[in-house]
């Protein structure tokens, strides 16, 4: 099958490629672009671990077809630090120990920052529920949690 | 995931022009379809995605109070509509019950119906709403009222080359709910999806809408129960009765998840919860 023309800004660069249509963004992420920050997991839409920030939204990319995230923005984990400075999520998930053996962890941030984002005054019970897409095959919820309400305390304070 | 043509087609007629050919699939959201494609269940020769197709997502309120869902409108977005949860609460609650919330900025509400999969959780609640589904072909625009739509599981009136373009909801109903019977909190699938639309006046019922999901070959209205209430007070001797009638109107199977006996039972329960929340909401 030829490969079409896309034009991807991820994190913020533009990159122009030739790709095949059946990959999907997961795919071009990590095997063509080289940043394997996003993690595949279950593959079906199921895990969230390959959770990246489309438009502002967060998205699984396992279930996209990269042709398709033409023109538009895409956050990954790289692309939360700025400046030699962590995001106040991704120091969060530092200071509580919100991870085990780190395999689910992009996800989680990618998807904690997007609700924060959204909206930081979500009560436990929301962000637990909202987060619902994510799991942690370590079961290190407990930690996670408490990392993502110190993240949207964080955020709302300073902001 | 075998290799396919992709097409991005900016015109319907253009789209239902390349999808009335053999083996062609539409793309929407791709939830269902691209994890399709990787497990080899769907294997087409062109995939045609209508996200350049202007004028195809979006929720706007019509001067008759009507309200237009476009097919390729996130589920995400249904889900937190104000229009939407004021006067089809239904729907946006079975909205909120698909997938996580990744998958909800994905997955359209067209694609959730087009899939016609008898436990899709935007079904029931666009059963209630009395949804008409606009469709678009080469030959023009057709109209089909949702509860006419579905032939069996994975099968709809649809002929080749015809893409739904719109879900017009005429009527507000003054109160719905939709119940999902599930296991998990989030990330699970209907073992049963039940939905109730209820008019009041004074205390009577003037319109009722019961729509079931997961519990027939194709999501159904359980049309006798909404014969029974309407014009009545919704007594406890009528909330049974109507329930009861909702699980007769039932045909579900057994399966890994549930037994046929355990469903049934279960639309009778459901109804009734779901009709005493929606008349609660409607004001009775």
């Amino acid at each position: 099958m030829a490969k079409l023309p896309v034009s991807l800004t991820i994190n913020g660069d533009e990159h122009d490629l030739l790709i095949e249509p059946r990959k999907t963004l997961l795919a071009v992420l990590r095997d063509t672009i080289g940043l394997t920050g996003t993690k595949e997991g279950c593959s079906t839409g199921d895990c969230g671990a390959c959770t990246v920030i489309v438009d502002g939204k967060a998205v699984t990319s396992c279930m996209v077809l990269g042709i398709t995230a033409s023109g538009k923005e895409i956050t990954t984990i790289e692309g939360l630090a700025g400046d030699g400075e962590l995001h106040p999520v991704q120091q969060a998930f530092i200071e509580t120990g919100g991870y085990q053996c780190g395999f689910c962890t992009p996800g989680f941030i990618m998807a904690s920052k997007a609700l924060i984002d959204e909206n930081p005054d979500r009560t436990e019970e929301e962000f637990r529920h909202a987060l619902g897409g994510n799991i942690c095959r370590c079961t290190g919820y407990t930690k996670i949690l408490e990392a993502v309400l110190k993240a949207a305390e964080e955020i709302r304070t300073t902001t | 995931m075998k290799s396919f043509e992709f097409f991005e087609p900016t015109t319907l007629a253009e789209a239902s022009r390349l999808f009335a050919a053999e083996h062609a699939q539409l793309l929407a959201g791709g939830t269902d379809l691209v994890i399709g494609m990787k497990a080899l269940t769907e294997t087409p020769q062109s995939v045609i995605s209508l996200q350049k197709i202007p004028g195809l997502a979006g929720i706007t309120t019509e001067a008759d109070n009507s309200i237009s869902i476009g097919a390729m409108t996130k589920v995400r977005e249904v889900e937190l509509s104000a229009d939407i949860l004021q006067h089809h609460t239904a729907l946006a609650e079975g909205a909120a019950e698909i997938g996580s919330i990744q998958i909800r900025n994905l997955a359209t509400v067209g694609g959730n119906i087009a899939h016609a999969s008898p436990a899709a959780d935007t079904v029931a609640g666009l059963l209630v709403a009395d949804a008409q589904v606009h469709i678009a072909s080469a030959d023009g625009e057709r109209t089909v009222p949702i509860n006419e739509l579905f032939t069996g599981p994975g099968q709809t009136v649809l002929t080749p080359g015809e893409i739904i373009t719109r879900f017009r909801l005429p009527s507000p109903a003054s109160g719905s709910h939709y119940i999902k019977h599930k296991i998990r909190e989030v990330m699970d699938l209907a073992f049963i999806g039940v939905a109730a639309a209820i008019n009041m006046d004074n205390g009577t019922i003037t319109e009722a809408r019961i729509g079931l999901a997961a519990v027939a070959p194709t999501p159904i209205r359980a049309t006798e129960a909404e014969e029974l209430l309407k014009g009545n007070a919704l007594t406890p001797a009528l909330l049974e009765q109507a329930s009861e009638a909702a699980a007769a109107a039932s045909s579900p199977i057994s399966d890994l998840r549930c037994s046929a006996e355990h469903r049934r039972e279960m639309v009778d329960v459901l109804t009734r919860r779901t009709l005493e929340q929606a008349s609660e909401r409607a004001g009775g």
